[in-house]
C-alpha cells in the first residue's frame, strides 16, 4: 500500500488550515478547499479514487472513534444542557424535524433523484454522524459529506445576519438555531 | 427505509452513560477523546473527495441540491429560534 493518499490529504489540509488560521472567513473553509484541491490533484495525476482511498481510507475509519469521543464534550457541558433542558429538547426536536423534512421535500419538489434525497436528508447534523446516517439510509456518504460542509459554510456566511432579520435576540435561541440548522462549524452567535 | 442508528452514535451514548454513571472517570478518556474531536475535520476529506465520482449526478441535480440546502437552512434556523424563544429562552 502506497502512503500517497494519506500524505497528500494531510499536507493539503495542513496548508489550508494555516491559511484559514490567518483569515478566519467562511470562504477559506479548509475542509472544502482540501476536498477540491485533492480531487483536482488526483484527476491531474490520473489516480483513481479507489487507489487514493487504499491509504486515505484510514482517516475515514477514524471517524467511528471520533464520534464516540463526542461523549466527552457533551459530558463536560452537562451543566449547561441541564440548565436549558427544556429549550434544548424542544429546539432540537422541532428544528431537527424541520431540517430533515424541509431538505427532503424541497429536493423532491425540485426533481431530486432518490439517492440525492436520501443523501441530503441528514445534512444538518455533524459530518461524522451524517456520513453514518447516510450509509444506513442507503444514500451516498460522499455526497452527504459535501452537503454537510456546504450547510456549515452557509451558516457561517449568512446565519448571524439572518437571525438579525428574524429579530431573534435571545442568546440560547440564537445558539440553538445556529447549531441545529448548520451544526458545529459556526461562530458563537 | 432503514432507520437504525449508526454504531458510532450508540458507542457515544454508551460512553456518555458510563461517564454519567461513574463507571468511567473523565481523566481516563479526556485527552484521547479531545485529540479525536479536535482533529475530526481532516477525516471528512477522503469521503468528501469521493464527490468526484458523482460530478455527473451533481450537475444534473444542481437545482434540487442547492435549492434544498438553502431553503432548508433558512427554514430550520427560523423555526428553531422561534421555538426556543416561545419556550422561554435564557430567562
Amino acid at each position: 500500500m502506497s502512503p500517497f493518499g494519506i500524505t497528500l490529504t494531510l499536507v493539503v489540509f495542513y496548508v489550508f488550515s494555516e491559511i484559514h488560521a490567518r483569515r478566519r472567513t467562511f470562504y477559506t473553509n479548509p475542509v472544502l478547499l482540501s476536498i477540491i484541491t485533492v480531487a483536482f490533484i488526483l484527476r491531474w495525476l490520473d489516480v483513481p479514487y479507489g487507489s487514493y482511498m487504499s491509504s486515505a481510507g484510514i482517516l475515514k475509519f477514524l471517524l467511528g472513534p471520533a464520534v464516540v469521543s463526542l461523549a466527552v464534550p457533551v459530558y463536560k457541558g452537562r451543566g449547561t444542557i441541564k440548565a436549558y433542558a427544556r429549550e434544548i429538547t424542544l429546539g432540537t426536536t422541532v428544528g431537527g424535524t424541520v431540517a430533515i423534512l424541509s431538505a427532503f421535500y424541497t429536493a423532491k419538489y425540485l426533481g431530486g433523484s432518490e439517492d440525492v434525497l436520501l443523501s441530503i436528508a441528514p445534512k444538518s447534523v455533524t459530518t461524522a454522524i451524517a456520513i453514518g446516517i447516510s450509509e444506513k439510509l442507503g444514500g451516498i456518504p460522499s455526497l452527504t459529506a459535501v452537503f454537510v460542509i456546504l450547510t456549515g459554510i452557509l451558516g457561517n456566511a449568512i446565519g448571524v445576519e439572518l437571525l438579525g432579520v428574524f429579530r431573534v435576540k435571545d442568546r440560547i435561541a440564537r445558539g440553538l438555531a445556529m447549531g441545529v440548522s448548520s451544526h458545529g462549524l459556526v461562530p458563537q452567535g | 427505509m432503514n432507520l437504525s442508528i449508526p454504531g458510532s452514535v450508540i458507542g457515544m451514548l454508551y460512553l456518555l452513560a458510563a461517564l454519567l454513571g461513574g463507571a468511567v472517570k473523565l481523566e481516563w478518556v479526556e485527552n484521547e477523546a479531545e485529540l479525536f474531536v479536535r482533529n475530526m475535520s481532516v477525516m471528512f476529506i477522503p469521503p468528501g473527495v469521493g464527490i468526484v465520482t458523482y460530478l455527473g449526478l451533481l450537475r444534473v441535480q444542481a437545482v434540487p441540491v442547492f435549492g434544498a440546502l438553502v431553503l432548508s437552512f433558512i427554514a430550520t434556523l427560523f423555526v428553531t429560534a422561534k421555538t426556543v424563544e416561545l419556550t422561554g429562552g435564557s430567562e
